[in-house]
């Protein structure tokens, strides 16, 4: 191909593209190059000096990590002079290094411990004193040991330009250089454990996993994150059926490495003190501890009974469980019990969006879609706290390719850093979104925005970090140089006391001479909104993907797979009506039924005349039960759940929490024990997602991609889906950072991170 | 004043003002023909300018020699960004001290400069960049840029040239890598003082990614002349390559050490004995640094017939680097040299790169050990093999200049080094004590 450039790496002809780096080129035909501080999609450092390698015509040893290739290129990676360097560049690093590999938590994955092997002397030439500093707290859960740290910048880098924080710096120089948090003593930041993940050796720990096990004795079990509705794969790493890890190394899934912080710490309520193992009974008006057979039979009975006398029902839903659960639901509620009312929290217009779509040029977008597409448009959301995955896909995507970025908020967003426009609308106060979430005990205020997107200037200006004093800035956006280079556009941030249309009627020009765009919308926009939106972006004349934000892991999935009267599977109108939620809870149904959902949190008082409710914990709705029924958490089943982009994804069981059990077994159970089981087919997860793939529209996809860890969009529904405007009940929880609805609150390391940002 | 007894083997062309009542002060300067330059520039293109400014042979004078007319050149003239000038006053490489008397005696002559090169590559704003400890010098310059404002030298449409230019002091905050350009640059922008990578070159993306004409305080300084009377008649001062004067820092155990305006390719014998006024104390020399600490040490022998000039130096394996000679008598202590210029090292590296931040502190542990007398036989060649393996692998110069001197003192004074051996004190130091 003409446009490739051709050159010699140790003898091999390679072929790449202009602009490649030594290092990537190598990488294609097999050669490593070792390398610590180049790392992909961050600036480049070349501070290691890891990759030198020889380069004829060249006076001195090139650093692979940030030479381009160019036509005709000789270079050399395996010469005397080139091994001896890597050698002595690893004694050098050894000099102030502890080698505390023994009761290191990297030891066995540790980056250094494998160059040393592999490129290292057997012995080093130093006998002098070692400089040695103390270990450091920086947070709840990031533990800092400066003389194991090999200063690659990696994490000072995730922080600043992957995560948009900035937190971690460097202090001090030469030998006694630091890694520093940005608040004096402790970090003030996402909390994230980016920067711990990236490390390459031991020198930033965590809080959570510290000193708790050799990494070769877990096992890991690649699932989907259980808090929020970006659905990232998240590794865990068990022993003894214990979660002790989360992390995504290996980059498998729609995340790549990232995670925020429920994804890598969050798992833990899990194993909470306060956690059902015991199947519980009202008996003489308290719940008593039963055997699960005690408790089936209850229930069953109870079930049968009402049926016979036809008596109402009322079943309510997840955001949490799978697919199949809440398939095996809807059916269960429908077909034996006979009941329309059947709900769940509804988070996002999803019924609107896909309805409004229909018959239009618009699309449904991926994760991967935002950091790919050329323009994205942000409407109502606080991304970095509310959808950390999706935020890092856009700033990566401005980072990597200048996408143009556009948000359309009530509150500041970590957004404005490097929008190309950003409006405030509403002109009231800033914002009532971004609540931290409740700590038992103690209600948190709302704040406008998170740790580490703090304000920066006055409404009007985004003032530019990059700028000096008398700076006219006129420059484009930051390349990678020699230094961390963060966002040097600064952002056009204008507030109008308009809405959001106003907003994007102002923006018209703008969005339609961008050749494609990528709009997300929360819960400001649903109902006719949505439909006046989707309008709004056919008139655009340009190629427009949604995205409809939803909360929790399967926000989505509950809406496709029918858990609304007005819905069945695959948004197929029922023409029947049902109760709503707040109906079901406000009247005095004969029995309710509640599955991982908490519908009377906040002292609401039952009214249901007998309630059977599945879940974790006992919740305020599990406290007011007839029938409690411990069920296993995600991390604690197989199945699969759909995310905000409708990216199906399958979970995998990493652990067993001893007496509870997955809801669809729970489920399996009960029809068993009132002699429908045959009726409602098998409660296997993999049986019944067959059944959705045959028979639930858009949901045909390619098992061997999700069996084997990857994702699938669903198929947007073409047609319009005949039902009323409901999205009156739509109402997102708004969740923060550090907060998951009730589930959040079983988290100790979300807690300890609230109350440590609380008490400062 | 800081500012020795002239000599009359000097040139003075910098320093022509040089010990004048009230130096520094704008009237003295405008009438010695002061701003002539500038105002001759402005009648200019900038192609003229520049095509003078490589006339002149001029080099960079803050270490590395590259002739400014060609690095004035590759600003691209015609991009869109604002283009700064950027003055490199961090003068901070042990053995200089020329930069801080050139800004102090006359300040203008610096602001001429600069204003040339700003009408050179179409620049209308700049920066003095001063060594964080010249604290006093951020007045004079301060003070010097108020009243070129005041007199409309500075500002808009300066003189009625139509030219704007606004001239602004920075301070350093004490670190040698400061000097280096590109960690000027970030430390300009308010940023951690490390280097960048090159490619782009501050001409390219310099300040605020924009492109930059860095030199150093007396390449601008030169400028001025060159303009007034012509590059050829500044080229003519000294040798063929290289054109000028040299401002030479004379420090060490001279009689008469002191900062002095000579030839390029002055003799370096004439330059000790008669400048100099010889060694102090009639004793010999033993050991020579032609241009601060960085470059490669000479010994007595390897002077004969040497020249204060950048071939003469390199074809000695060494540099004519920034001017700042320093003079060793027979009395000094090679390892005791050694370690000192490595404990500058250790002390200022930034802690960027491996080689020379490990590297660095390393050799200063051995260093000191080995002077103190507890040194081995294997350390003597250690020195000189963890000099190579940080020499040409660090990313930026600072780590060669750690490495060069070591080198050449391990190998130039290796016998020095076994006579510290087996538990031996310092035979230079008066008997118990070690200070360095
Ligand atoms: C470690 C280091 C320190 C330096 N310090 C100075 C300095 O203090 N002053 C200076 O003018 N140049 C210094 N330089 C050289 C500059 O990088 C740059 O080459 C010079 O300022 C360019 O100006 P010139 O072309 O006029 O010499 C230093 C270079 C290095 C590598
Ligand atoms: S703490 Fe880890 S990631 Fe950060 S600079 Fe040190 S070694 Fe690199
Ligand atoms: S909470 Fe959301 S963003 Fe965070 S790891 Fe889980 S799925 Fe990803
Ligand atoms: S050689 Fe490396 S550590 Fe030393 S000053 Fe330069 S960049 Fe910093
Ligand atoms: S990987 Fe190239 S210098 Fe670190």
């Amino acid at each position: 191909m003409a446009d490739l450039v051709n050159l010699t790496i140790d003898g091999r002809a390679v072929q790449v593209p202009p602009q490649t780096l030594v290092i990537d080129a190598a990488k294609t035909v097999g050669i490593e190059i070792p390398a610590f501080c180049y790392y992909e999609g961050l600036s480049l450092q070349a501070a290691c000096r890891m990759c030198l390698v020889e380069v004829e015509k060249m006076p001195k040893m090139m650093t692979a990590c940030t030479l381009p290739v160019a036509e005709g290129m000789i270079v050399r990676t395996e010469t005397e002079q080139v091994k001896q360097a890597r050698k002595y560049t690893l004694e050098f690093l050894l000099t102030n290094h502890p080698l505390d590999c023994p009761v290191c938590d990297k030891g066995g994955e540790c980056e250094l411990q494998d160059m040393v092997f592999r490129y290292g002397a057997g012995e080093s030439r130093y006998t002098e004193e070692k400089v040695h500093t103390p270990e450091k707290q920086f947070s709840p859960v990031v533990f800092f040991d400066a003389p194991r740290c090999i200063l690659c910048f990696r994490c000072v880098r995730i922080c600043n330009e992957g995560m948009g924080v900035n937190a971690l710096g460097v202090i001090n120089r030469g030998v006694v250089s630091e890694i520093a948090p940005n608040v004096g003593d402790h970090l003030e930041c996402d909390e994230c454990g980016a920067c711990i993940d990236i490390c390459p050796v031991g020198a930033l720990t965590s809080g959570t996993y510290r000193y708790q096990t050799r990494p070769w004795e877990m096992t890991h079990v690649g699932t989907i994150c259980t808090h929020c509705g970006d659905g990232c794969k998240t590794t865990l790493g068990t022993r003894n059926d214990e979660i002790i890890r989360g992390n995504n190394r290996d980059r498998s899934g729609i995340n790549g490495e990232f995670l925020c912080i429920k994804g890598r710490y969050a798992f833990d309520f899990y194993n909470h003190p306060e956690r059902l193992q015991a199947p519980m009974v009202r008996v003489n008006g308290k719940l008593e501890e039963v055997s699960w057979a005690q408790a089936l039979e209850v229930v069953a009975r109870k079930f049968d009974a009402t049926v016979s006398a036809n008596g109402s029902f009322g079943v309510i839903g997840s955001n949490h469980t799978s697919n199949e659960e809440n398939f095996y639901l809807q059916k269960f509620a429908r077909e034996v019990l006979k009941t329309n009312n059947i709900d769940h929290h509804r988070t996002g217009d999803v019924v609107t969006l896909l309805d409004a779509m229909s018959g239009t040029k618009s699309q449904l977008a991926t994760v991967a879609d935002l950091y790919d597409r050329k323009a994205v448009l942000v409407l109502g959301a606080d991304l970095a706290l509310e959808h950390p995955l999706l935020s890092y896909q856009i700033r990566a995507n401005y980072r990597h390719h200048q996408a143009h970025v556009y948000a359309i908020t009530p509150g500041e967003v970590r957004e404005d850093k490097y929008t190309v426009a950003s409006i405030r609308v509403g002109g009231g106060p800033a914002s009532k979104k971004g609540d931290l979430g409740v700590i038992p005990g103690k209600e948190v205020g709302a704040t406008t925005s998170g740790p580490g997107s703090h304000p920066v200037g006055g409404p009007g200006v985004v003032p530019n970090a990059e700028a000096g004093a008398h700076f006219d800035p006129v420059n484009g956006p930051g390349k990678a140089t020699g230094s961390p280079t963060g966002f040097v556009v600064p952002a056009n941030v204008k507030s109008i006391t308009g809405n959001y249309f106003d907003a994007l009627e102002s923006l018209r020009d703008q969005l339609k001479a961008e050749p494609e765009l990528v709009i997300l919308f929360d819960d400001s926009i649903k109902g006719a909104d949505v439909r006046a939106l989707v309008e709004f972006a056919e008139s655009l004349g340009i190629p427009v993907k949604f995205i409809c934000l939803v909360d929790y892991a399967n926000s989505r999935g509950a809406v496709d797979m029918g858990l609304t009267p007005e819905l069945f599977p695959g948004y197929k109108p029922t023409g029947a009506s049902g109760m709503h939620v707040s109906e079901m809870t406000g009247s005095d149904l004969d029995v309710l039924w509640v599955v991982g959902a908490n519908p009377l949190k906040g002292a609401v008082k039952r009214k249901a005349g007998f309630l059977v409710v599945q879940d974790m914990f006992l919740t305020e709705t599990a406290q007011q039960a007839d029938v409690v029924l411990p069920a296993a958490s995600a991390y604690e089943k197989s199945g699969t759940v759909t995310n905000t982009t409708g990216e199906v994804q399958q979970l995998t069981r990493a652990v067993n929490t001893m007496g509870a059990k997955p809801d669809l077994e729970i489920m399996g159970f009960i029809a068993r024990e009132m002699g429908v089981a045959g009726q409602l087919g098998p409660w296997v997860a993999n049986v019944v997602f067959e059944e959705i793939r045959k028979n639930v529209r858009g949901y045909s996809l390619p098992m061997p991609v999700i069996a084997t860890g990857g994702a699938a969009q669903s198929m947007p529904v073409n047609g319009r889906i005949a039902v009323d405007d409901l999205s009156a009940l739509v109402h997102s929880d708004h969740n923060g950072l550090f907060a998951s609805g009730t589930l959040g609150r079983y988290s100790k390391v979300l807690n300890s991170v609230l109350e440590s940002h609380l008490s400062r | 004043m800081l500012f020795n007894e002239p000599h009359p083997l000097e040139t003075r062309v910098l320093t022509r003002r040089f010990g004048k009542p009230d130096t520094a002060a704008i009237e003295g300067y405008l009438a010695d023909d002061g701003y002539q330059g500038f105002l001759k520039a402005a009648k200019m293109t900038p192609e003229q300018i520049i095509e003078q400014v490589k006339i002149s042979n001029l080099r960079g004078r803050g270490g590395a020699g590259f002739p400014t007319g060609m690095k004035w050149s590759f600003v691209p003239r015609t991009s869109p960004k604002p283009k700064y000038i950027v003055v490199n006053g961090d003068e901070s490489e042990p053995g200089t001290c020329k930069d801080r008397v050139l800004i102090e005696n006359d300040p203008h002559q610096l602001i001429e400069g600069v204003l040339i090169a700003g009408l050179a590559v179409d620049a209308h704003a700049g920066y003095v960049y001063i060594r964080g400890e010249y604290r006093y010098l951020i007045d004079v310059m301060d003070k010097a840029i108020a009243e070129a404002y005041a007199k409309g030298w500075l500002g808009k449409n300066i003189q009625g040239t139509g030219f704007d230019f606004d001239l602004y002091t920075h301070t350093g905050a004490g670190a040698y890598e400061c000097g280096e350009e590109s960690a000027l640059l970030e430390s300009l922008e308010g940023k951690r003082g490390i280097p960048r990578i090159r490619p782009p070159f501050p001409a390219v993306a310099g300040a605020f990614q924009c492109p930059t004409i860095l030199n150093n305080v007396e390449t601008f300084c030169a400028v001025p002349y060159i303009l007034r009377e012509g590059g050829q008649a500044f080229a003519d001062l000294g040798i063929p390559k290289a054109g000028g004067t040299k401002m030479t820092c004379l420090t060490g155990h001279v009689n008469r050490p002191g900062v002095y305006e000579l030839k390029l390719g002055f003799p370096v014998k004439q330059m000790i004995e008669e400048v100099g006024g010889g060694m102090r104390n009639g004793k010999k020399l033993k050991a020579f640094i032609p241009g601060g600490s960085s470059c490669p040490v000479l010994t007595a022998s390897e002077l004969e017939g040497a020249n204060m000039d950048y071939d003469s130096m390199a074809a000695r394996k060494t540099m004519l680097g920034s001017g700042g000679v320093i003079i060793m008598d027979e009395d000094t202590c090679m390892v005791k040299a050694a370690l000192r210029i490595m404990r500058f090292y250790a002390h200022e590296s930034c802690g960027w790169c491996i080689p020379c931040r490990e590297g660095t502190t390393w050799l200063k542990k051995i260093l000191t050990r080995f002077h103190e007398g507890q040194g081995t036989r294997t350390d003597i060649n250690l020195i000189g093999d963890i000099a190579k393996n940080m020499l040409g692998r660090t990313f930026c110069p600072l780590g060669d200049a750690a490495a060069m001197p070591t080198i050449s003192i391990v190998e130039k004074f290796r016998d020095e080094f076994e006579d510290h051996l087996n538990g031996k004190p310092c035979a230079y130091e008066p008997a118990g004590v070690v200070t360095v």
